[in-house]
């Protein structure tokens, strides 16, 4: 047994907060996006680095690329959907290079545990010419993200890192390192040729770029993070990122090429590693990234042809795929009733769907909790794509069908997702004319990724007061002439107001304004829950349709039910779990009986 | 010392595993071990069914427990026991909060509880072990303390002393719950000593 003393438990998230501290960061800004999100939160509790949540990505990297050409040490964090919507300005990045050093994370999530998608990110490395360095676990993640900022400072270019939801999200032993700073001095620099990218000088930076990677690819062949293994030659692995710990748990007397830099390749490395071994395998989650540059080197070897494309890798799908003698007989699963992740006890956007699930409408939904109000049993979401998407597409189905939509139309939308990317869909259906419902589910928080605060929440990210955007005047600035405002725990009075907005034959908002019951002025605040009085239940479900997870039915029998005091036909009772009520009163509107009462203060 | 093993931490959203995975693992790291944790957060978080992952040894790579490899497994809610049935071999120990909580398909009558649900694995020769945690964490006089009951039940599956995780368990609660934990942590070491 080692005697440790005090070792550093730390996530990969934490880890690389940890390490952008001890490279000296000064800015750093980004949106929260799982499984990215900690990283920013925890970088904003370390003195003397500013951190912001920006209201979406691509302005997260504009603020780091300024902070770059300020001469800062510069970061930005995002979830890989997220860079999709920065990919505008990191692909210019890449032609500016830095003064600072700039880092842009990157947290990739194979098997969507929290996502739409699951697109791998190293094709970005490619196409916008950029270095990627990709960790395998939090003790490296947080060693690499400082040799990160020495590259990008050495060579002149922001530096991809990328990380997935089995790095972010795993905790591992760190160790603290020592503090680091830039030599870069920091102040107004004028250097137009570098930072004003119009044709002529994008020209000249053109060739910048390429002889850049050119040295970091010489770079590679002999960096420190490109590590040959030695072991059993007859398999040989070239794999990186979490799946280097697949392999070394699956195959550990193999012999095996670690790759901590996945762009650009080290050749010459490859072709040696690639002459050393009998057979040899590339091992990666989701695309076949160094397969198809190793392909294109002209060695033969196996991948995708054995590793699945799709979802997370382990330690068994790697074996198994390489060599499939090794199957373990496995105990079969058990068919159980699902348990799929639930809005909460109170959750205001459970109202507003109530409501949707019986209108005649289709709803265009977006990013965040409130998908969730596409399950049963409120089944209120017909499409969901991207964030923002929810106000763009129903914008387009009215046009597709004119008066055939009027009034059946309606996109749903958090406050922080219509400030990210929502708001510009607003301008063009009023711009553009149509008549479709906009809701705007105002909580107050980005509440999916864990109540971060947003522009709209009046607190930065350290909790200090900020502006709060007044979302009426927001939408009547851009042209909304209809603008109500309701309480969706109201759900009688939110039906007649949502009625009587999809009658307009202009484009018209209703905002649905109520906290999320999670964040900490709510958990702070006194709960009055409601209660059930089982004598009036008369079992005709209308509260237990809400699918709260405070409410349940209890079936009984017809000599249960006499003996409750109720018709023999009656199959049975709800009942409110008073500790997990949060005192919302959606139900007691919805009770015909009385059957629903507040419980005394 | 060459000892390795898995823990499989099962229940579902909001019961406190993360902490009660926390605890483990500053444990096992105290005895000298290396250890990883894998977590789900984001969206699976609400209320749906949720896992922790812990691994540990003298060199740890994977963070995942590989099918048929855990150990032991932590299920805070007894149907939780059994979804993950093929992670478990022959040997292990399942360690059942008894605790039920409904699904959203029996929450809303379209189905029922799964009473006999952990005959499944006690069918297979698996041990189990029962925990009230709940009602043990109601007579400490605070529910929330359930998670640490669980984990004073799974102590004694471990080669580490009681001081070990009491002192962790002072370090890591607020001051005011620290007595009630340390009261769960011995209500739950009892059930399993």
């Amino acid at each position: 047994m080692t005697e440790r003393t005090d070792p550093l438990w730390m996530s990969g998230n934490e880890a690389i907060a940890l390490a952008a501290y001890e490279a000296g960061v000064k800015v750093a800004s980004g949106y929260p996006g799982t499984p990215s999100t900690e990283i920013l939160e925890n970088l904003s509790r370390y003195e003397g680095v500013y951190t912001e949540w920006a209201p979406n990505e691509k302005v997260g990297l504009e603020v780091a690329i300024g902070a770059s050409f300020a001469g800062v040490r510069a970061l930005a964090t995002m979830k890989h959907v997220g860079l999709n919507v920065a990919a505008d300005p990191l692909f210019t990045a890449s032609y500016t290079g830095v003064r600072g050093g700039l880092v842009v994370i990157v947290a990739d999530d194979p098997e969507m545990h929290s996502s739409q998608n699951e697109q791998d990110s190293r094709n970005y490395a490619f196409a916008a010419k950029l270095p990627m360095l990709e960790p395998s676990d939090p003790a490296e993640a947080k060693e690499l993200l400082k040799l990160a900022f020495a590259i990008s400072e050495e060579y002149d270019t922001p530096v991809l890192f990328r990380i997935t939801t089995r790095i972010a999200h795993v905790k591992g032993v760190i160790t603290k390192g020592e503090m680091l700073s830039s030599s870069v001095t920091p102040g107004i620099e004028k250097m137009p040729a570098k930072f004003v990218m119009l044709p002529g000088n994008a020209r000249a930076r053109r060739v910048v770029v390429e002889e850049r990677m050119r040295l970091l690819r010489e770079m590679a062949e002999n960096a420190p993070y490109n590590v040959v293994e030695m072991g059993d030659s007859r398999r040989g692995f070239i794999t990186s990122s979490v799946s280097y710990l697949y392999v070394k748990a699956a195959f550990p007397e193999a012999k095996v090429l670690k790759l901590g830099m996945c762009w650009p390749l080290p050749e010459q490395m490859i072709r040696d590693f690639a002459n050393s071994v009998d057979q040899l395998y590339v091992v990666e989650e989701l695309d076949p990234f160094l397969e198809l540059h190793i392909k294109a080197m002209g060695i033969a070897c196996h991948g995708k042809d054995l590793i699945p494309n799709q979802g997370e890798l382990n330690t068994a799908i790697v074996r198994k795929s390489i060599d499939p003698t090794s199957v373990a007989e496995l105990f079969a699963p058990v068919a159980l009733p699902m348990r799929p992740p639930n809005m909460c006890a109170g959750c205001p956007h459970r109202g507003i769907f109530y409501n949707l699930s019986r209108m005649k409408v289709f709803v265009s939904g977006d990013i965040g909790c409130y998908t969730l109000g596409f399950l049963p049993p409120l089944s209120a979401m017909d499409s969901c794509v991207c964030m923002g998407a929810s106000v763009g597409i129903a914008h387009g189905m009215a046009k597709a069908l004119g008066d055939d939509a009027k009034g059946k139309i309606v996109s749903v939308i958090g406050d922080s997702t219509f400030i990210h990317t929502g708001l510009s869909g607003l301008i063009n259906t009023v711009y553009n004319g149509s008549s479709s419902l906009l809701i705007i589910l105002d909580n107050r928080i980005t509440a999916m990724t864990g109540q971060q605060n947003n522009p709209a929440s009046g607190y930065s990210i350290k909790g200090e007061a900020a502006n709060a955007i007044d979302l009426e005047a927001l939408c009547r600035a851009v042209g909304v002439k209809h603008v109500d405002v309701v309480n969706p725990h109201d759900i009688n009075a939110c039906r007649k107001v949502l009625d009587k907005a999809l009658e307009c034959d202009e484009v018209s908002v209703v905002i649905a304004r109520a906290p999320c019951v999670l964040i900490p002025e709510m958990k702070k605040a006194a709960n009055i829950p409601y209660r059930t009085q089982v004598a009036s239940c008369t079992g005709c479900m209308a509260c237990v349709r809400l699918g709260c997870p405070a409410i349940s039915w209890n079936p009984v029998s017809p000599e249960k039910a006499k003996s409750l005091g109720y018709k023999e036909k009656q199959k049975g009772f709800a009942l409110i779990n008073e500790v997990q009520c949060n005192g919302c009163g959606q139900c007691r509107a919805l009770c015909k009986f009385d059957a629903i009462v507040r419980q005394e203060a | 010392m060459g000892a390795q093993g898995s823990i499989l931490f099962s229940g579902v959203g909001g019961q406190g595993i993360l902490l009660a995975s926390e605890i483990m693992a500053y444990a096992l790291l105290a005895a000298g071990y290396d250890a990883k944790k894998s977590e789900v957060h984001g969206m699976a978080q609400r209320g749906g069914s949720v896992t922790a992952q812990l691994r540990y040894g003298d060199k740890v790579y994977s963070p995942l427990i590989e099918p048929g490899r855990a150990d032991i497994q932590v299920a805070f809610e007894m149907m939780e026991a059994v979804r993950y049935l093929p992670y478990l071999h022959k040997g292990s120990t399942v360690i059942v909060n008894t605790q039920k909580i409904l699904p959203p398909a029996v929450a809303t009558g379209q189905t029922s509880y799964p009473e006999s649900v952990l005959d499944h694995i006690t069918a297979l020769g698996i041990k189990v072990v029962l925990v009230d945690a709940f009602d043990l964490a109601r007579e400490v006089g605070e529910v929330r303390t359930a998670n640490v009951v669980m984990v004073g039940a799974v102590s004694t599956f471990l080669p580490m002393d009681a001081s070990v995780y009491e002192g962790i368990i002072s370090a890591r609660v607020p001051a005011r719950f620290r007595d009630v934990n340390l009261q769960a942590f011995a209500a739950g070491r009892k059930v399993s000593q």
